[in-house]
Protein backbone atom coordinates (compact mmCIF):
# COMPACT_ATOMS: atom_id res chain seq x y z
CA UNK A 1 0.00 0.00 0.00
CA UNK A 2 2.82 1.97 0.87
CA UNK A 3 3.93 2.09 -3.17
CA UNK A 4 0.60 3.18 -3.92
CA UNK A 5 1.50 6.66 -2.12
CA UNK A 6 4.78 6.78 -3.50
CA UNK A 7 6.98 5.14 -0.28
CA UNK A 8 9.40 2.89 -2.24
CA UNK A 9 12.02 1.92 -0.17
CA UNK A 10 12.19 1.01 3.70
CA UNK A 11 13.81 3.18 6.33
CA UNK A 12 15.69 2.33 9.21
CA UNK A 13 13.80 1.41 12.10
CA UNK A 14 10.74 -0.22 9.47
CA UNK A 15 8.82 -2.40 10.58
CA UNK A 16 9.00 -6.27 8.72
CA UNK A 17 6.38 -7.40 6.76
CA UNK A 18 6.23 -10.20 8.25
CA UNK A 19 5.85 -8.62 11.77
CA UNK A 20 3.12 -6.60 10.10
CA UNK A 21 1.46 -9.89 8.61
CA UNK A 22 0.45 -11.11 12.55
CA UNK A 23 -1.65 -8.17 13.35
CA UNK A 24 -3.87 -9.60 10.70
CA UNK A 25 -3.32 -13.19 11.67
CA UNK A 26 -3.75 -12.00 15.45
CA UNK A 27 -6.92 -10.19 14.65
CA UNK A 28 -8.73 -13.21 12.47
CA UNK A 29 -7.44 -15.71 15.52
CA UNK A 30 -8.99 -13.11 18.27
CA UNK A 31 -12.52 -13.19 15.84
CA UNK A 32 -13.18 -16.67 16.28
CA UNK A 33 -12.01 -17.23 19.80
CA UNK A 34 -14.18 -14.17 20.52
CA UNK A 35 -17.05 -15.19 18.61
CA UNK A 36 -16.68 -18.70 20.10
CA UNK A 37 -16.73 -17.43 24.01
CA UNK A 38 -18.88 -15.00 23.79
CA UNK A 39 -21.48 -16.49 20.98
CA UNK A 40 -23.94 -17.31 24.09
CA UNK A 41 -23.88 -14.01 25.60
CA UNK A 42 -25.20 -12.72 22.01
CA UNK A 43 -27.33 -14.86 21.75
CA UNK A 44 -29.48 -14.97 25.26
CA UNK A 45 -28.75 -10.83 25.68
CA UNK A 46 -30.06 -10.11 21.62
CA UNK A 47 -27.82 -7.97 19.40
CA UNK A 48 -28.18 -4.59 20.27
CA UNK A 49 -25.79 -5.26 23.50
CA UNK A 50 -23.77 -6.91 21.13
CA UNK A 51 -23.06 -4.09 18.20
CA UNK A 52 -22.96 -1.57 20.70
CA UNK A 53 -19.88 -3.22 22.32
CA UNK A 54 -18.63 -4.20 19.30
CA UNK A 55 -18.09 -0.50 17.85
CA UNK A 56 -16.66 0.13 21.27
CA UNK A 57 -14.37 -2.29 20.81
CA UNK A 58 -13.87 -2.36 16.92
CA UNK A 59 -13.69 1.43 16.94
CA UNK A 60 -10.98 1.95 19.81
CA UNK A 61 -8.99 -1.06 18.49
CA UNK A 62 -7.88 1.54 16.03
CA UNK A 63 -7.53 4.28 18.24
CA UNK A 64 -5.18 1.97 20.11
CA UNK A 65 -3.21 1.49 17.02
CA UNK A 66 -3.25 4.91 16.16
CA UNK A 67 -1.17 5.28 19.19
CA UNK A 68 1.11 2.39 18.56
CA UNK A 69 2.25 4.24 15.30
CA UNK A 70 2.99 7.25 16.90
CA UNK A 71 5.12 6.04 19.66
CA UNK A 72 6.18 3.41 17.07
CA UNK A 73 5.42 0.74 19.64
CA UNK A 74 4.79 -2.35 17.73
CA UNK A 75 2.93 -4.51 20.74
CA UNK A 76 0.49 -1.26 21.27
CA UNK A 77 -0.99 -2.40 17.58
CA UNK A 78 -1.25 -5.75 18.39
CA UNK A 79 -2.95 -5.03 21.46
CA UNK A 80 -4.96 -2.51 19.67
CA UNK A 81 -6.02 -4.12 16.20
CA UNK A 82 -5.31 -7.74 16.89
CA UNK A 83 -6.87 -7.93 20.37
CA UNK A 84 -9.44 -4.90 21.08
CA UNK A 85 -10.19 -4.96 17.50
CA UNK A 86 -10.51 -8.18 16.70
CA UNK A 87 -13.23 -8.69 19.70
CA UNK A 88 -15.01 -6.16 18.22
CA UNK A 89 -14.82 -8.13 14.61
CA UNK A 90 -16.09 -11.48 16.24
CA UNK A 91 -19.01 -9.45 18.18
CA UNK A 92 -19.88 -7.77 15.00
CA UNK A 93 -19.27 -10.46 12.52
CA UNK A 94 -21.60 -12.84 14.60
CA UNK A 95 -24.51 -10.38 16.05
CA UNK A 96 -26.64 -9.93 13.03
CA UNK A 97 -26.20 -13.37 11.99
CA UNK A 98 -29.05 -14.68 13.79
CA UNK A 99 -31.06 -11.65 13.91
CA UNK A 100 -31.29 -11.85 10.06
CA UNK A 101 -31.79 -15.50 9.64
CA UNK A 102 -34.86 -15.45 12.02
CA UNK A 103 -36.12 -11.95 10.20
CA UNK A 104 -35.81 -14.15 6.73
CA UNK A 105 -36.79 -17.34 7.34
CA UNK A 106 -37.14 -18.27 3.83
CA UNK A 107 -34.21 -16.38 2.63
CA UNK A 108 -32.03 -17.94 5.24
CA UNK A 109 -28.60 -18.04 3.09
CA UNK A 110 -29.14 -14.98 1.74
CA UNK A 111 -29.07 -13.37 5.34
CA UNK A 112 -25.21 -12.65 5.38
CA UNK A 113 -22.96 -10.83 2.69
CA UNK A 114 -21.86 -7.39 3.98
CA UNK A 115 -18.95 -8.80 5.20
CA UNK A 116 -16.57 -9.19 2.01
CA UNK A 117 -17.94 -5.82 0.71
CA UNK A 118 -16.01 -4.01 3.49
CA UNK A 119 -12.72 -4.43 1.98
CA UNK A 120 -13.63 -2.43 -1.05
CA UNK A 121 -14.74 0.64 0.81
CA UNK A 122 -12.02 0.18 3.16
CA UNK A 123 -9.33 0.11 0.85
CA UNK A 124 -9.56 2.60 -1.62
CA UNK A 125 -10.53 4.99 1.33
CA UNK A 126 -7.21 4.09 3.32
CA UNK A 127 -5.00 4.89 0.33
CA UNK A 128 -7.20 8.06 -0.31
CA UNK A 129 -6.92 8.89 3.84
CA UNK A 130 -3.17 8.12 3.30
CA UNK A 131 -2.30 10.15 0.92
CA UNK A 132 -4.04 13.55 2.52
CA UNK A 133 -1.78 13.05 5.75
CA UNK A 134 1.01 11.85 3.88
CA UNK A 135 4.06 14.32 4.52
CA UNK A 136 7.71 14.34 3.73
CA UNK A 137 8.40 13.15 6.99
CA UNK A 138 5.77 10.65 7.84
CA UNK A 139 2.95 8.25 5.72
CA UNK A 140 -0.17 9.44 7.41
CA UNK A 141 -1.06 5.82 8.81
CA UNK A 142 -1.73 7.41 12.62
CA UNK A 143 -3.87 9.81 10.86
CA UNK A 144 -5.45 7.45 9.14
CA UNK A 145 -5.88 4.74 11.48
CA UNK A 146 -7.81 7.57 13.52
CA UNK A 147 -10.37 8.78 10.99
CA UNK A 148 -11.18 4.71 10.14
CA UNK A 149 -11.56 4.16 13.94
CA UNK A 150 -13.91 6.87 14.34
CA UNK A 151 -15.99 6.33 11.06
CA UNK A 152 -16.17 2.49 12.02
CA UNK A 153 -17.63 3.69 15.64
CA UNK A 154 -20.23 6.24 13.97
CA UNK A 155 -21.53 3.62 11.19
CA UNK A 156 -21.55 -0.02 13.72
CA UNK A 157 -23.32 2.55 16.12
CA UNK A 158 -26.46 3.49 14.11
CA UNK A 159 -26.33 -0.59 13.19
CA UNK A 160 -26.54 -0.94 16.98
CA UNK A 161 -29.72 1.42 17.50
CA UNK A 162 -31.66 0.51 15.06
CA UNK A 163 -31.47 -3.48 15.27
CA UNK A 164 -34.57 -5.41 16.28
CA UNK A 165 -35.36 -9.22 17.18
CA UNK A 166 -38.84 -10.42 15.67
CA UNK A 167 -41.10 -11.59 17.89
CA UNK A 168 -41.23 -14.97 18.30
CA UNK A 169 -43.11 -16.96 15.79
CA UNK A 170 -42.80 -13.82 13.51
CA UNK A 171 -42.70 -14.86 9.27
CA UNK A 172 -42.75 -12.95 6.19
CA UNK A 173 -45.94 -11.67 4.40
CA UNK A 174 -46.83 -14.81 2.96
CA UNK A 175 -44.62 -17.00 4.18
CA UNK A 176 -45.80 -20.26 4.67
CA UNK A 177 -43.73 -22.94 6.77
CA UNK A 178 -43.01 -25.85 4.34
CA UNK A 179 -45.61 -29.15 5.41
CA UNK A 180 -42.98 -31.49 3.76
CA UNK A 181 -39.65 -32.05 5.73
CA UNK A 182 -36.89 -30.90 3.14
CA UNK A 183 -33.95 -33.41 3.27
CA UNK A 184 -30.91 -32.24 5.80
CA UNK A 185 -33.35 -29.32 7.54
CA UNK A 186 -34.38 -30.07 10.80
CA UNK A 187 -36.97 -28.14 12.42
CA UNK A 188 -35.85 -29.10 15.81
CA UNK A 189 -33.35 -27.08 17.99
CA UNK A 190 -30.23 -27.79 19.42
CA UNK A 191 -28.64 -26.41 22.37
CA UNK A 192 -25.17 -24.93 22.06
CA UNK A 193 -23.17 -26.76 23.85
CA UNK A 194 -24.58 -30.42 22.25
CA UNK A 195 -24.03 -29.35 19.21
CA UNK A 196 -20.02 -29.71 20.11
CA UNK A 197 -21.00 -33.59 20.28
CA UNK A 198 -22.38 -34.24 17.46
CA UNK A 199 -19.94 -35.37 14.49
CA UNK A 200 -21.83 -32.78 12.28
CA UNK A 201 -20.38 -29.19 13.63
CA UNK A 202 -17.16 -30.64 13.79
CA UNK A 203 -17.24 -32.12 9.94
CA UNK A 204 -19.05 -28.53 9.09
CA UNK A 205 -15.82 -27.20 11.22
CA UNK A 206 -13.24 -28.78 8.66
CA UNK A 207 -15.33 -27.92 5.46
CA UNK A 208 -15.29 -24.08 6.71
CA UNK A 209 -11.59 -24.17 7.91
CA UNK A 210 -10.09 -26.17 4.67
CA UNK A 211 -12.76 -23.25 2.26
CA UNK A 212 -11.15 -20.73 4.16
CA UNK A 213 -7.58 -21.90 4.46
CA UNK A 214 -7.30 -21.96 0.60
CA UNK A 215 -9.29 -18.87 0.05
CA UNK A 216 -7.56 -16.73 2.86
CA UNK A 217 -3.94 -17.65 1.90
CA UNK A 218 -3.92 -16.52 -1.92
CA UNK A 219 -6.46 -13.37 -0.88
CA UNK A 220 -3.64 -12.03 1.73
CA UNK A 221 -0.94 -12.79 -1.06
CA UNK A 222 -3.16 -12.16 -4.49
CA UNK A 223 -1.48 -8.42 -4.74
CA UNK A 224 2.14 -9.58 -5.01
CA UNK A 225 0.90 -12.96 -6.44
CA UNK A 226 -0.56 -11.06 -9.64
CA UNK A 227 2.80 -8.82 -10.08
CA UNK A 228 5.40 -11.38 -9.66
CA UNK A 229 3.69 -14.19 -11.60
CA UNK A 230 2.93 -11.97 -14.70
CA UNK A 231 6.29 -9.61 -14.13
CA UNK A 232 6.30 -6.20 -15.38
CA UNK A 233 2.61 -6.97 -16.89
CA UNK A 234 0.53 -5.94 -14.02
CA UNK A 235 2.08 -2.51 -11.21
CA UNK A 236 1.44 -2.06 -7.73
CA UNK A 237 -1.76 0.09 -8.69
CA UNK A 238 -3.07 -2.11 -10.80
CA UNK A 239 -2.71 -5.49 -8.57
CA UNK A 240 -4.15 -3.56 -5.52
CA UNK A 241 -7.04 -2.82 -7.98
CA UNK A 242 -7.31 -6.19 -8.55
CA UNK A 243 -7.13 -7.01 -5.13
CA UNK A 244 -10.25 -4.61 -4.88
CA UNK A 245 -11.93 -6.39 -8.11
CA UNK A 246 -11.68 -10.31 -6.06
CA UNK A 247 -13.32 -8.57 -3.14
CA UNK A 248 -16.30 -7.39 -5.06
CA UNK A 249 -16.36 -10.77 -6.00
CA UNK A 250 -16.13 -12.04 -2.88
CA UNK A 251 -18.99 -9.79 -1.44
CA UNK A 252 -21.21 -10.88 -4.84
CA UNK A 253 -20.30 -14.60 -4.44
CA UNK A 254 -22.00 -13.88 -0.69
CA UNK A 255 -25.24 -13.15 -2.35
CA UNK A 256 -24.90 -15.26 -5.08
CA UNK A 257 -24.00 -18.55 -3.94
CA UNK A 258 -25.87 -18.06 -0.63
CA UNK A 259 -29.12 -17.58 -2.68
CA UNK A 260 -28.50 -20.67 -5.11
CA UNK A 261 -27.76 -22.98 -1.85
CA UNK A 262 -31.64 -21.48 -0.53
CA UNK A 263 -32.53 -23.73 -3.75
CA UNK A 264 -29.80 -26.84 -4.18
CA UNK A 265 -29.27 -27.13 -0.49
CA UNK A 266 -26.30 -26.20 1.60
CA UNK A 267 -24.74 -29.74 0.84
CA UNK A 268 -24.57 -29.45 -2.80
CA UNK A 269 -23.39 -25.92 -2.25
CA UNK A 270 -20.43 -26.88 -0.66
CA UNK A 271 -20.14 -30.13 -2.96
CA UNK A 272 -19.60 -27.15 -5.92
CA UNK A 273 -17.35 -24.97 -4.05
CA UNK A 274 -14.81 -27.75 -3.42
CA UNK A 275 -15.39 -29.78 -7.06
CA UNK A 276 -14.77 -25.94 -9.01
CA UNK A 277 -12.36 -24.79 -6.63
CA UNK A 278 -10.24 -27.87 -6.62
CA UNK A 279 -9.92 -27.44 -10.71
CA UNK A 280 -9.54 -23.59 -10.58
CA UNK A 281 -6.97 -23.71 -8.24
CA UNK A 282 -5.41 -26.71 -10.10
CA UNK A 283 -5.85 -24.12 -13.65
CA UNK A 284 -4.02 -20.87 -12.21
CA UNK A 285 -0.14 -22.47 -12.50
CA UNK A 286 -0.93 -22.86 -16.38
CA UNK A 287 -3.03 -19.15 -16.42
CA UNK A 288 0.83 -18.10 -15.16
CA UNK A 289 2.83 -20.49 -17.68
CA UNK A 290 0.84 -19.30 -20.91
CA UNK A 291 0.75 -15.33 -19.42
CA UNK A 292 -2.59 -15.31 -19.81
CA UNK A 293 -3.81 -12.55 -17.15
CA UNK A 294 -8.07 -12.28 -18.16
CA UNK A 295 -7.87 -16.28 -17.40
CA UNK A 296 -5.60 -15.91 -14.03
CA UNK A 297 -8.52 -13.34 -13.43
CA UNK A 298 -11.40 -15.52 -13.74
CA UNK A 299 -10.03 -18.33 -12.02
CA UNK A 300 -9.56 -16.29 -8.84
CA UNK A 301 -12.87 -14.03 -8.89
CA UNK A 302 -14.63 -17.51 -8.93
CA UNK A 303 -12.29 -18.63 -6.36
CA UNK A 304 -13.42 -15.56 -4.16
CA UNK A 305 -16.72 -15.49 -5.02
CA UNK A 306 -16.57 -19.39 -3.43
CA UNK A 307 -14.46 -18.18 -0.54
CA UNK A 308 -17.46 -15.66 -0.05
CA UNK A 309 -20.18 -17.28 -0.64
CA UNK A 310 -18.42 -20.36 2.02
CA UNK A 311 -18.58 -17.75 4.84
CA UNK A 312 -22.42 -16.60 3.65
CA UNK A 313 -23.72 -20.06 3.07
CA UNK A 314 -22.31 -21.34 6.34
CA UNK A 315 -25.10 -19.83 8.95
CA UNK A 316 -27.80 -21.30 6.63
CA UNK A 317 -25.72 -24.59 6.82
CA UNK A 318 -26.07 -24.43 11.07
CA UNK A 319 -29.31 -23.35 10.66
CA UNK A 320 -30.57 -26.62 8.99
CA UNK A 321 -28.04 -28.86 11.22
CA UNK A 322 -29.20 -27.39 14.43
CA UNK A 323 -32.12 -25.09 14.48
CA UNK A 324 -32.02 -21.14 14.31
CA UNK A 325 -32.68 -21.12 18.68
CA UNK A 326 -28.74 -21.23 19.56
CA UNK A 327 -27.58 -21.00 15.57
CA UNK A 328 -25.72 -17.39 16.68
CA UNK A 329 -24.03 -18.98 19.47
CA UNK A 330 -23.12 -21.99 17.61
CA UNK A 331 -21.87 -20.23 14.54
CA UNK A 332 -19.86 -18.22 16.86
CA UNK A 333 -17.86 -21.46 17.67
CA UNK A 334 -17.00 -22.74 14.07
CA UNK A 335 -15.86 -19.20 13.35
CA UNK A 336 -12.63 -20.49 15.79
CA UNK A 337 -12.39 -22.82 12.51
CA UNK A 338 -11.89 -19.33 10.83
CA UNK A 339 -9.46 -18.40 13.80
CA UNK A 340 -6.96 -21.78 12.09
CA UNK A 341 -7.56 -20.83 8.76
CA UNK A 342 -6.25 -17.32 9.33
CA UNK A 343 -2.79 -18.96 10.52
CA UNK A 344 -2.64 -21.91 8.20
CA UNK A 345 -3.71 -20.15 4.83
CA UNK A 346 -1.13 -17.24 4.68
CA UNK A 347 1.65 -19.50 6.71
CA UNK A 348 1.36 -22.60 3.76
CA UNK A 349 1.76 -19.56 1.02
CA UNK A 350 4.09 -17.58 2.55
CA UNK A 351 6.33 -20.25 3.70
CA UNK A 352 6.15 -22.81 0.40
CA UNK A 353 6.73 -19.82 -1.52
CA UNK A 354 10.19 -18.99 0.22
CA UNK A 355 11.11 -22.54 0.07
CA UNK A 356 10.55 -22.72 -3.68
CA UNK A 357 12.71 -18.82 -4.02
CA UNK A 358 15.04 -20.43 -1.67
CA UNK A 359 15.47 -23.28 -3.98
CA UNK A 360 16.22 -21.54 -7.23
CA UNK A 361 12.67 -21.53 -8.37
CA UNK A 362 11.71 -18.39 -10.43
CA UNK A 363 9.19 -15.99 -8.85
CA UNK A 364 7.09 -16.31 -11.49
CA UNK A 365 6.47 -20.04 -10.37
CA UNK A 366 6.85 -19.82 -6.65
CA UNK A 367 3.34 -20.58 -6.10
CA UNK A 368 2.56 -23.16 -8.32
CA UNK A 369 3.20 -25.92 -5.34
CA UNK A 370 0.97 -23.71 -3.46
CA UNK A 371 -1.59 -23.71 -5.75
CA UNK A 372 -1.70 -27.65 -5.48
CA UNK A 373 -2.05 -27.41 -2.14
CA UNK A 374 -5.23 -25.53 -1.94
CA UNK A 375 -6.27 -27.90 -4.39
CA UNK A 376 -5.74 -30.85 -2.34
CA UNK A 377 -7.24 -29.36 1.19
CA UNK A 378 -10.44 -29.06 -1.48
CA UNK A 379 -10.27 -32.94 -2.12
CA UNK A 380 -10.15 -33.25 1.83
CA UNK A 381 -13.00 -30.22 2.41
CA UNK A 382 -15.12 -32.68 -0.43
CA UNK A 383 -14.65 -35.96 1.27
CA UNK A 384 -15.95 -34.32 4.80
CA UNK A 385 -18.75 -33.01 3.04
CA UNK A 386 -19.97 -36.46 2.07
CA UNK A 387 -20.13 -37.59 5.91
CA UNK A 388 -22.51 -34.70 6.76
CA UNK A 389 -25.76 -36.21 8.02
CA UNK A 390 -28.95 -35.35 9.94
CA UNK A 391 -28.45 -34.49 12.97
CA UNK A 392 -29.27 -37.53 16.02
CA UNK A 393 -32.61 -36.63 17.62
CA UNK A 394 -31.44 -37.21 20.93
CA UNK A 395 -29.22 -33.95 21.01
CA UNK A 396 -32.51 -32.19 19.87
CA UNK A 397 -33.54 -29.92 22.73
CA UNK A 398 -37.01 -30.18 24.62
CA UNK A 399 -40.28 -27.73 23.39
CA UNK A 400 -40.04 -26.50 27.07
CA UNK A 401 -36.28 -25.21 26.45
CA UNK A 402 -36.32 -24.31 23.00
CA UNK A 403 -39.06 -21.74 23.48
CA UNK A 404 -37.22 -19.63 25.88
CA UNK A 405 -37.75 -15.79 25.37
CA UNK A 406 -34.50 -13.94 24.62
CA UNK A 407 -34.13 -11.78 27.91
CA UNK A 408 -33.90 -8.43 27.41
CA UNK A 409 -33.62 -8.54 23.58
CA UNK A 410 -35.96 -5.74 21.68
CA UNK A 411 -38.60 -7.35 19.54
CA UNK A 412 -40.55 -5.75 16.78
CA UNK A 413 -43.13 -7.27 14.45
CA UNK A 414 -45.91 -9.23 13.93
CA UNK A 415 -47.05 -13.02 15.46
CA UNK B 1 -58.27 5.02 10.05
CA UNK B 2 -56.66 5.64 7.01
CA UNK B 3 -54.08 9.06 7.33
CA UNK B 4 -52.01 6.86 9.90
CA UNK B 5 -51.49 3.89 7.66
CA UNK B 6 -50.47 6.42 4.73
CA UNK B 7 -48.08 8.22 7.67
CA UNK B 8 -46.25 5.11 8.31
CA UNK B 9 -46.14 3.94 4.74
CA UNK B 10 -44.39 7.44 3.97
CA UNK B 11 -42.26 7.22 7.02
CA UNK B 12 -41.53 3.38 6.25
CA UNK B 13 -40.17 4.72 2.80
CA UNK B 14 -38.09 7.62 3.86
CA UNK B 15 -36.47 4.96 7.00
CA UNK B 16 -36.18 2.53 3.84
CA UNK B 17 -34.45 5.17 1.68
CA UNK B 18 -32.19 6.43 4.57
CA UNK B 19 -31.11 2.97 5.20
CA UNK B 20 -30.20 1.97 1.71
CA UNK B 21 -28.36 5.42 1.34
CA UNK B 22 -26.32 5.02 4.61
CA UNK B 23 -25.02 1.75 3.46
CA UNK B 24 -25.50 2.39 -0.88
CA UNK B 25 -23.75 5.77 -1.18
CA UNK B 26 -20.23 4.24 0.50
CA UNK B 27 -20.90 1.05 -1.16
CA UNK B 28 -21.10 2.79 -4.71
CA UNK B 29 -18.15 4.81 -4.34
CA UNK B 30 -15.97 1.94 -3.49
CA UNK B 31 -17.18 -0.39 -6.51
CA UNK B 32 -16.49 2.55 -8.91
CA UNK B 33 -13.31 3.30 -7.40
CA UNK B 34 -12.03 -0.86 -7.19
CA UNK B 35 -13.06 -0.92 -10.83
CA UNK B 36 -11.40 2.16 -12.12
CA UNK B 37 -8.36 0.55 -10.28
CA UNK B 38 -8.90 -2.73 -11.44
CA UNK B 39 -9.10 -1.15 -15.37
CA UNK B 40 -5.47 -0.75 -14.42
CA UNK B 41 -4.29 -4.19 -14.98
CA UNK B 42 -5.82 -4.93 -18.94
CA UNK B 43 -4.08 -1.83 -19.80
Amino acid sequence: MTRLIGITRPAPGDWKLTQLGWIFSLAIFILGTSAALLGRWVEEGGPRKAMFTAAWCFGDGFLVSALGVHLHQLWIIYLGYGFIGGIGLGLGYISPVSTLIKWFPDRPGMAIMGFGGAAFIAAPLSVWLMTRFSTPSHIGVGETFVVLGLIYLCFMMVGAAIVRVPAPGWAPAGYVASAQPKPLVTTQHVYVYDALRTPQFWLIWWILCLNVTAGIGVLSQASAMSQEMFGGRITAVAASGLVGLFSLFNMGGRFAWSSISDYIGRKNTYFLFFALGTLLYALVPYAGSVGSVGLFVLCYAIIFSMYGGGFATVPAYLRDMFGTRYVGAIHGLLLTAWSMAGIFGPVLVNYIRQYNITHGVARAQAYNVTMYVMAALLIIGFICNVFVRFVHERFHMRAVHADVKVEGAPVFGRQ
Amino acid sequence: MMAPIRQAHGSDALKLVLAWGFVGIPLVWGIVQTLVNALEAFH
